[in-house]
Parts: C-alpha cells; sequence; structure tokens
C-alpha cells in the first residue's frame, strides 16, 4: 500500500445513469465535488440518491457514464482497491450495517485486513478515540451500544482506511434529535481535521444545509435544482419541488391539512 | 369536549435490572386526557413509549406497572379481567408504531391484515367476509390510498414506507377506537410523506372525535402539531407546555431538544448539544 495521502480528494460524475431490470434509477446525473467540499444530495424515498452513492463506489451497477476522482497526480479507477480505500460509505441504518455477531474490535479490523493493512491495534484505538468512544468500546457487540454510539462505530469503520471521500446514506436519520446534534458535530469536526470531501444524502433540508455548502435536489431520478446551501437559507428557490420540500422541514401546518 | 377519556395518575413502570433489583423507567407519571392532541417528547430511553405501551397493556413480560389510577373511560385498567382489557386493546384503544417494515405481517396481504383486525374486534358473526372486504377498502380509501383494490392485494414488503404505515393507520382506525396512542408513527417516513401521514392522522382525529397520544422525539414537529405537549426526561415529566407555549418553555432540557436541532437559515456550527445534568432527573 502507498503512503498515506492527506491531500483532499474531489469527485466527478458525469451522465450517470442506473437502471434496474429496466426501471431508471438514477437518469443522466451529473455533479461535480470539489476537493474538500461537502455536497448534499436531496430528494424523498424513490428520487435514486442513495443509489448514486452506491453507484459512485460500486455497490449499485452503472449503465453509463463516468465517475473520476479530481486530485493531484493521477487518481485511482473506480472499481479498484486504491480507489475503495479513498472512498468510503456510511450507511443510514446503524442497527443494520454492523455484524451483530462480531464484536466493534472485529469490526474494525475488517478493513484493515481487506486492505492488507497493518498495525491493527494502533489504528482501531486511534479511531475508537477519533469518533470520541475510547477504548472502552472495543470489545462490546453492537446490541450493547446505543444508536448514536453504533453509528460512530460505523464512522470510525469507514475512517480507518483514511478515506479522502466519505459517502453519508442518511447517517443521522435513524437517531434521536440529539444524538443526531452530536454525530453531525462528530463529522464537522473530522471533515476540518482530514480535509475529506463528503458527499451526504439526506431527506431534511435543515440537516443538508447545516453541513454541507452546496446540494443537488433530486425527485425520480432525476436532478432538479443544483442550490447553494445560502440561497435555501434565504428561501431563494426557483423549482416548486424544492419549496415543498423546505416547506415540509417548517413542521406540520394545520391549514394545508385542511384544504 | 373536556371529557376525560384517560385518567393517569402516578403512573411507574419497572422492570428488573441485572443486580437483582428493579429499575424504574416511567416514575410517577400523571396526566388526563379528554378528545385532544396530547404529544409526549423525550429522548430514547426517557420512558415516553413505556408510557404509551403500559397505558395499552403491553408491557414486556417482566415490567411490573404500578398507579394510583388508570382509567379509560371510568374503566379501571389495572384491575379489570384480562378479557376486559383484551377486549380494549385495539377495539377501543388502538396503537400505531414506529416503522411499517417490522409491525406488519409479512406474510400476509394488507387487505388480509385490516380484515382480520375488524373480524377481531367486531361480532364476527355480524361481518360477513364480502362486508368486511368492503369495510377494509373504505378504510384505506380513508387514508387516502389511490387504488385501494390494488394495495389490499399487496404484501408489506410491495408498498412503500408511507404507504404502509397509512395501512396501519387504516387497521387501527377500523375498529373506530376512541383512543388511539401513536408511537413515532412518522419518524420512519420522509419529510414530505410525514407531513401526509400527519394530515390524516389529524383529519381522522378531528372527525372522529378520538383522543391522541402522540409520541415523538421531534419536540419542533410535535409542538405543530399537538395541542399540549409533556416533555419526559428519565422516567418523568420535567415540563408540560401548551402547542403555543413553546417559545415560553423554562427547562433547560426542553430548551435544549429545541436547540440541538439544525434549522434552515440558521448558521450555527457546531450545533449545540444537550448536557444531561443528573438533578433534571430528580
Amino acid at each position: 500500500m502507498g503512503a498515506v495521502n492527506h491531500q483532499s480528494i474531489g469527485l466527478d460524475v458525469q451522465h450517470l445513469r442506473v437502471s434496474f431490470d429496466g426501471f431508471v434509477a438514477v437518469a443522466d446525473s451529473s455533479f461535480t465535488v470539489q476537493p474538500g467540499e461537502s455536497f448534499g444530495i436531496v430528494g424523498e424515498s424513490g428520487s435514486g440518491k442513495s443509489t448514486v452513492l452506491r453507484a459512485i463506489c460500486g455497490l449499485a451497477p452503472r449503465e453509463s457514464g463516468a465517475v473520476k476522482l479530481l486530485g493531484p497526480g493521477p487518481q485511482p479507477q473506480p472499481g479498484s482497491k486504491p480507489f475503495r480505500r479513498l472512498v468510503q460509505m456510511v450507511f443510514q441504518d446503524p442497527y443494520g450495517s454492523l455484524h451483530p455477531r462480531h464484536t466493534v474490535d472485529r469490526l474494525l479490523a475488517e478493513p484493515l485486513a481487506i486492505h492488507g493493512i497493518g498495525d491493527e491495534q494502533a489504528r482501531i484505538e486511534r479511531a475508537l478515540d477519533e469518533v470520541g468512544l475510547g477504548t472502552g468500546f472495543r470489545f462490546r457487540y453492537p446490541h450493547q451500544l446505543s444508536g448514536g454510539q453504533r453509528q460512530r462505530i460505523a464512522i470510525a469503520r469507514a475512517l480507518i482506511l483514511e478515506p479522502q471521500i466519505l459517502l453519508l446514506d442518511e447517517p443521522t436519520s435513524a437517531l434521536d434529535a440529539s444524538v443526531q446534534a452530536e454525530v453531525l458535530n462528530l463529522l464537522e469536526t473530522l471533515r476540518a481535521r482530514r480535509g475529506l470531501s463528503f458527499i451526504m444524502v439526506s431527506h431534511d433540508l435543515a440537516v443538508v444545509t447545516h453541513l454541507c455548502e452546496r446540494l443537488m435536489v433530486m425527485q425520480r431520478g432525476r436532478m432538479v435544482e443544483m442550490l447553494a446551501s445560502g440561497d435555501l437559507a434565504a428561501h431563494r428557490v426557483t423549482e416548486p419541488y424544492t419549496r415543498q420540500l423546505m416547506e415540509a422541514s417548517a413542521g406540520f401546518r394545520r391549514q394545508e391539512a385542511l384544504s | 369536549m373536556s371529557q376525560t377519556v384517560l385518567e393517569v395518575d402516578d403512573l411507574r413502570v419497572s422492570f428488573p435490572n441485572r443486580e437483582g433489583g428493579r429499575t424504574e423507567v416511567v416514575r410517577g407519571v400523571s396526566f388526563n386526557l379528554g378528545r385532544e392532541r396530547l404529544g409526549i417528547v423525550g429522548e430514547s430511553g426517557s420512558g415516553k413509549s413505556q408510557t404509551g405501551r403500559a397505558i395499552l397493556g403491553l408491557t414486556a413480560p417482566g415490567g411490573i406497572v404500578t398507579a394510583k389510577r388508570l382509567a379509560f373511560n371510568g374503566i379501571d385498567l389495572l384491575h379489570c379481567s384480562p378479557r376486559q382489557r383484551r377486549d380494549l386493546r385495539g377495539g377501543r384503544i388502538a396503537m400505531v408504531l414506529q416503522d411499517p417494515k417490522f409491525s406488519l405481517n409479512p406474510v400476509m396481504t394488507i387487505g388480509q391484515q385490516i380484515v382480520e383486525a375488524l373480524q377481531a374486534h367486531t361480532k364476527m358473526s355480524k361481518v360477513s367476509n364480502r362486508e368486511a372486504r368492503q369495510r377494509a377498502l373504505a378504510a384505506l380509501e380513508s387514508v387516502q390510498i389511490d387504488n385501494p383494490e390494488r394495495v389490499y392485494k399487496l404484501y408489506p414488503h410491495e408498498v412503500s414506507g408511507g404507504m404502509g404505515q397509512r395501512a396501519m393507520i387504516a387497521m387501527m382506525l377500523i375498529a373506530n377506537p376512541d383512543l388511539l396512542i401513536a408511537d413515532e408513527p412518522t419518524s420512519a417516513l420522509d419529510v414530505t410523506v410525514q407531513l401526509q401521514v400527519l394530515a390524516i392522522l389529524d383529519q381522522l382525529v378531528a372527525e372522529r372525535g378520538m383522543g391522541l397520544v402522540f409520541v415523538s422525539h421531534d419536540l419542533r414537529l410535535v409542538s405543530t402539531f399537538c395541542d399540549r405537549i409533556l416533555v419526559m426526561y428519565a422516567g418523568r415529566v420535567v415540563e408540560e407546555l401548551s402547542a403555543g407555549g413553546l417559545a415560553q418553555a423554562k427547562h433547560p432540557y426542553t430548551l435544549g431538544l429545541l436547540n440541538c436541532l439544525p434549522q434552515l437559515g440558521a448558521n450555527r456550527h457546531p450545533l449545540p448539544t444537550l448536557d444531561r445534568r443528573p438533578e433534571w432527573a430528580q
């Protein structure tokens, strides 16, 4: 394995198309994430937002389109082992994404073994420290952890390979509001410390604008609007769908319900 | 409107712990509920779901429920016969659970499940299969499912989360309950679908004059939906608020819950987190 690269890396996606048995999940989606940037994708279930992430890291088949890393010098190709090390994913549900019969120690050792990285002990301890859990959690099973702690383990598992791009698929939607704040703060600290680039998927506009500088709104596999977070905060949106999402995040309004 | 549906006085729920003693997870909760929407808000582990479950008699084995009074329409729930309790549960008191993926039966079609709920709570002999089917279809329609005939035949894995949740609401409402306990009914759903489901619940509660207990961790959502809010921490009610009175919230825990949510247009880095103080639990 080469030397650890702490240079920020961006990602360029051009004309991505993914379909399953003729059903087009993502149609012609293009965006660029600058090195060190945090980019959000917003949409409701079935809009194809998670599929975009899965296609980037190779969990969903790309029918056409190109995914390319942006950085100084030659960058690894999608699907190659060095690419997989640089681009790591954190999944939505910490209850489902951790093996229930593996200890935290084994969960964290697995990616190291796959990528042939030595020095496991020190790395596992450091990864646990970094997500604020400490080594006391090392030999616990997932069922002995709270939801927030599990999501921290999932983040530690992604970070242990020292990636430069994190794909975050609704990292806080399974968590309590108070725990969500802690995990969001953790993600921000880690990004600042390591110069990470984020691509974050969520259906919660407030969460995405909090964490991301720019965002893309998706509906039925297509991009609806590309926005800067500032525009959204100032309510400068053009598409009715984005407006609808924006109003939804303000809470329930009875007048609408009766109409 | 002020007619009391549910009286809860000094409700306590405890479970055995590893040291051989008992841990109280609900510690003296009291409230009266009329035909109104009451929100119970708190984090995981605050006892809000256990409160809802105790009312229904669904506390897990090992748990002990005590109260000075726990009464539904004047019926003492803690001292009535198991048979009477069973008749109430699902019939006059219904519950909507958090995640339709786990709380619907995966090997029965949605239609069959609704019919089963109907037949369990009405006199079986009076409802023919055909009528049961008609009523199930009508129930699906009442929760704004566009094509009830199609959804009737689908299995839970074939529908989206929002659709599954609506089917569950349809199932709970088919027996015309007086009291609906909704335990995080929208937490597993998208923001836009969340509002649709809430609008349906709201309309049904208003039309049928039910009492609603809405359990959630999202204070902001609850405050826009309910008439009255109880904020729970460590098994106790730390503050009671009227829905419009969120701005007057005084307890640091309530304020913490309000502040930790990211808001559109607010630039707060890092987000304030809750620091939980042991004296709140006193």
